[in-house]
């Protein structure tokens, strides 16, 4: 027997963030693929089960020599996961989705090319050479920011490390991502996402609630699911369980 | 060195052209050296609204191409001799605007005039970035309804992101230029009321247009209405926004309103 859902849960959206490898192809295409089979050559393996960003930027290609690009690295077990720093008119439904936002990372060790023992230097040993060296993370407070600014309409702001403060208003139509918890000491009219690298036990606070939609550890709601009598107050939203809950603040 | 102010608003359809116009007439009518700037390349309109749409020989783009020096492109209204015109190109395509060639000659304008008004197109697009780019104050044309103020909102980022000043870490000046403004619709409730578009957009407010059938006279007959008929109530709200634009403080009147409404208005210094 299944049970008929009568309120069909709504699906998480959840952010996560991963570490992959930036690959940055250079003009001519050819010679760049002869210096990556070199380099493929020299460590089997190294772009088996890696995530890969294909860095596009400083290039000026079109589509078709994109496609194909793709497809030669297909070719070489090398699967793009995303594409960076694309025109949108680049891309298309056949190709690897647009990434944004990218962070520096500590640069993947290549596999060293020393003249002398490239030959003696056994292919299976590499692989286990290239795994990322992990640096320890000194102890430190939670980081926040501070905005200052009204954040306008089409402003997204990203910031998974921890809490947000907005002294201002966030206007319809932009969007605050935060890893912690969200205070925006004006109206909230557009939407709030907090939490969202698996912290259940963040928080949203606003001086005025109008938001278009609020989330908390990929758990939301919209404008529309709201309790009608939270609108125009101060609110703080907070999750217990699976379920967000709204109340009224002093 | 003269002021390179950019009028803008995102949505199209709101009045820039016919603000730029008017203020730029009313700028110059005080004695100022005013050049009102066209860049809605390939939609051009404030050659007509200025009256000078017999008048046009080269354009922007031809100056940006190199084809006609500023001067020959320049054009002298007839009405008030401080007032200019460059007019925008109807038959080329936008993308003719260089970002090089924009700044070249939004350069040469700021040292012969005292005030350069950009006339944004509406959009996000680069017509529209260029205009702002080398502004040094911008004024954010905004109907009193809802998709106008977000779509204002919107530029107000870019204004505070993509401009020259912006990047070099300083402020934009901005001001809010509330057009269309019909104060029976405000009564009945029509319409978003003045607190409510300062609120969400929180720049200073420059002035209040109300909605009259003197814009659409004067835009017809090719004159700004500050020329056209200086005591309209149209044209007396751009006198006033243009003497804000010089740094007086001059109350601000709601249109319909006549209590002592301005106080509560003026005194809110927004953001």
């Amino acid at each position: 027997m299944t049970d008929v859902l009568t309120q069909p849960r709504p699906i998480r959206l959840k952010g996560r963030s991963f570490l992959a490898l930036a690959l940055t192809p250079e003009m001519p295409f050819e010679d760049w693929l002869v210096r990556l089979d070199d380099l493929a050559a020299r460590s089997a393996g190294f772009f088996l089960r890696r995530p890969v960003v294909l860095n596009v930027e400083e290039l000026d290609i079109d589509r078709s020599q994109l496609r194909e690009l793709v497809a030669q690295l297909a070719a070489r077990n090398v699967r793009v996961m995303g594409i960076e720093g694309a025109r949108p008119s680049l891309l298309g439904a056949d190709l690897p989705p647009a990434m944004t936002d990218g962070r520096p990372a500590s640069d993947f060790e290549a596999p060293a090319a020393e003249d002398g023992d490239e030959d003696a230097r056994p292919a299976a040993a590499a692989v286990e050479d290239v795994a990322p060296a992990m640096a320890p993370q000194p102890v430190r407070a939670m980081p926040s920011i501070i905005v200052t600014e009204p954040v306008r309409s089409g402003q997204s702001l990203f910031f998974p490390e921890g809490d947000v403060t907005v002294v201002g208003s966030v206007a319809s139509g932009a969007e605050i991502v935060a890893g912690g918890s969200i205070h925006v000491y004006g109206t909230l009219r557009g939407r709030a996402m907090a939490g969202t690298t698996g912290n259940g036990a963040a928080r949203i606070f606003c001086r005025k609630l109008e938001a278009e939609l609020i989330a908390i550890d990929g758990f939301y709601k919209t404008a529309e699911d709201m309790e009608p009598d939270l609108r125009g107050k101060a609110v703080q939203i907070w999750l217990e369980g699976e379920a967000i809950k709204a109340g009224t603040l002093g | 060195m003269g002021k390179v102010v950019v009028v803008t608003s995102g949505k199209g359809g709101v009045g820039k052209t016919t603000s730029s116009a008017a203020l730029g007439a009313a700028l110059a009518q005080g004695g100022e050296k005013v050049v009102v700037v066209d860049f809605d390349v390939g939609l051009r309109n404030l050659d007509l609204v200025m009256g000078a749409e017999r008048r046009v020989v080269y354009d922007l783009v031809n100056v940006i191409q190199g084809e006609a020096k500023l001067t020959q492109a320049l054009i002298r209204d007839k009405r008030v001799e401080t007032l200019y015109l460059l007019p925008a190109s109807q038959t080329r395509d936008k993308d003719n605007l260089t970002p090089e060639g924009v700044e070249k000659v939004v350069a040469s304008l700021r040292k012969a005039f005292d005030w350069v008004i950009c006339d944004s197109p509406a959009g996000i697009e680069s017509g529209a970035t260029l205009a702002m780019r080398h502004a040094d104050v911008a004024i954010v044309v905004t109907n009193p309804e809802v998709s106008s103020v977000r779509d204002s909102d919107r530029i107000i980022g870019l204004l505070d992101s993509k401009t020259v000043k912006a990047e070099k870490g300083e402020r934009m000046e901005k001001h809010l230029l509330l057009t269309r403004y019909d104060p029976a619709r405000a009564q009945r409730g029509d319409m978003l009321k003045v607190d409510d578009v300062l609120d969400i957009l929180s720049i200073p407010l420059l002035g209040i247009i109300p909605e009259s059938m003197d814009v659409l006279r004067a835009s017809n007959v090719g004159s700004p209405v500050t020329l056209a008929d200086g005591s309209s109530a149209p044209a007396r709200a751009y006198f006033d926004a243009a003497r804000r634009l010089k740094g007086e403080e001059l109350p601000i009147t709601v249109p319909g309103e006549k209590r002592g409404f301005f106080g509560k208005i003026f005194g809110r210094k927004a953001a």
